[in-house]
């Protein structure tokens, strides 16, 4: 199995989460979060004050995944999010030891 | 009783409140979230102490009439209310008037946003307690002193003529009561106050604009209660000051966001918001004594003046948080001293020097410089007094942490259940 982090823009979620979908991914997490990286950050003026943000809004998704999938999961999220510009994100790829689901007890696998 | 007159200014002492409330929005949004409720706090007590300070001594001594004949302050013929009359009628030389308890409400509210105006020059850095006692003693020491100066028949508002020998300058609803004294004592207290942790170091951004577009809104609608409420009538002067007051707003909006499009490429939702008050600011001394088109010119030289104002900060160095220098002091300046140029005997019956009396221009000056200098000084007298026994700032690990979660105990966002 693999745990699957990505840092996106927040603009393509959407698309992502349809894309997975397709692929056969039952189910994601997304948050908001806050990053800087190669991307500069940009300029915010509040009453003639101009300030430098270096820390850009970006969305982590992270998908759970059987490793038969992740390979398809990986180019999907790489394909969808891609824009051509600098600040596109990375992706992560982590091998996961083990999965519960909570309701059932279920264990690997089958609690994904 | 005039029922019409009593029934628009109670009106008016309403919109006139709900300002605080807005007030206290514009500011909150300005500063960071860790601070917001801090910020609210120090806008919505003002309504608590004033009311009391004003209830028991500070209408009395602005309005109860002139102790000694000397125009410097009222006596106590009004102390805890004493001999207010709740049926009698005030105001209106015609003998049509409204009850003494109307007059004092309306005044309340003023003396209620006065205070609160010089609550954004020391966001995120003052006590709680020491801004309490502040206010309280400001209320009574600066604020009600100007009032009677000014409207009470004091020395300034007063002309040769009368009585008391004055300076017989003009002011509709509050230029110099209000705003320039707001403003004077705001940069007082911050020279005593100092600058916040990380001023020009670090970024100190506004955390939610949306809530301050809101309370420059709520500002706008209550200020026809200030503005148009102060001809004290439901009259056609009430009239001409809403609409020369809705003109110098909108006037005064665009000015500054066509400064900013011109100085940093952008016009920006704060630069609006902050040009709206401007204008507003500018045209309260004004309202109801020039006529709607000078109003503009008002509203234009408000917006572009205020926001070239916003760099005093920076060029002298002290951490006016939220521009109450800049944009009260200099906004009142501005209307007051406008207003000795296009006042129209024909609007509000003095004239101005571009009508011929050029004496009411320097009647204007003088009037600015005893309110700024009465205002600082005093100001800056109280604030050393309660630093060195209250103290005025909280610890430099109470700044950091926040005041919303180090001064009440709660949090503006709580972002889980």
């Amino acid at each position: 199995m693999k745990m699957i982090i990505a840092y996106i823009n927040p603009f393509r979620l959407n698309e992502i989460r349809d894309a997975l979908r397709e692929a056969g991914v039952t189910g994601l997490s997304a948050g908001n979060i806050q990053g800087f990286g190669r991307q500069a950050g940009h300029t915010e003026t509040y009453r003639g004050a101009e300030y430098e943000v270096e820390f850009l809004p970006k969305v982590r998704i992270e998908v759970l995944v059987d490793d038969s999938l992740a390979p398809t999961v990986i180019s999907t999220i790489e394909e969808t999010a891609r824009t051509g510009s600098i600040g596109d994100g990375k992706i992560a790829v982590l091998p996961l030891e083990d999965v519960v689901r909570i309701r059932t007890g279920e264990r690997g696998v089958d609690a994904l | 009783m005039d029922t019409g007159h009593t029934a628009w200014l109670l009106t008016c002492s309403a919109l006139v409140l709900f300002m605080t409330p807005g007030l206290a929005l514009f500011y909150g949004g300005m500063v960071r979230g860790r601070n917001v409720l801090a910020m609210l706090m120090k806008n919505y007590v003002a309504m608590g102490v004033v009311t009391v300070t004003w209830i028991v001594i500070g209408y009395s001594l602005a309005f109860s009439g002139d102790a000694g004949g000397l125009g410097l302050i009222g006596d106590l013929e009004f102390f805890a209310l004493g001999e207010l009359g709740f049926g009698t009628e005030i105001g209106l030389d015609d003998g049509e008037g409204y009850p003494d308890s109307v007059f004092l409400v309306f005044q309340l509210m003023f003396a209620i946003i006065t205070p609160a105006l010089i609550s954004g020059a020391i966001a995120e850095r003052m006590k709680f307690t020491s801004w309490v006692v502040f206010i309280a003693i400001w209320s009574i020491v600066v604020y009600a002193p100007m009032a009677h100066w000014v409207w009470g028949g004091g020395f300034i508002g007063s002309t040769d003529g009368t009585e008391i020998p004055g300076v017989g300058a003009i002011d509709f609803a509050g230029g110099l009561v209000v705003h320039i004294n707001a403003g004077a004592a705001a940069l007082a207290l911050v020279l005593v106050l100092g600058p916040r942790l990380g001023w020009r170091s670090e970024i100190i951004r506004p955390h939610s604009l949306p809530l301050t577009v809101l309370g420059a809104g709520i500002l706008w609608f209550g200020w026809f209660g200030f503005n148009a409420g102060s001809a004290l009538a439901a009259d056609g002067a009430a009239a001409n000051a809403f609409l020369t007051t809705q003109i110098a707003a909108g006037v005064a909006a665009l000015a500054w966001v066509l400064s900013e499009q011109v100085m940093h490429g952008r016009p920006t939702t704060l630069g609006f918001a902050s040009g709206i008050v401007a204008g507003l600011v500018a045209i309260t001394p004004a309202a109801g004594f020039v006529s709607p088109l000078w109003a503009g010119v008002i509203g234009l030289a408000a917006g572009v003046i205020c926001f070239a104002a916003l760099q005093l900060k920076f060029r002298f160095n002290f951490d006016d948080s939220l521009d109450v220098v800049a944009v009260h002091m200099v906004g009142g300046i501005v209307g007051a001293l406008l207003l000795g140029l296009f006042a129209e005997a024909a609007i509000g019956g003095v004239d101005g020097a571009f009508f011929g009396a050029a004496e009411q221009f320097l009647r204007q000056v003088i009037s600015i410089v005893i309110a700024v200098v009465f205002s600082f000084v005093a100001t800056y007298v109280i604030a050393i007094i309660i630093d060195r026994t209250m103290g005025l700032r909280v610890s430099e690990d109470e700044e950091r942490r926040g005041l919303d979660i180090t001064l009440h105990e709660e949090q503006g966002y709580v972002l889980t259940e």
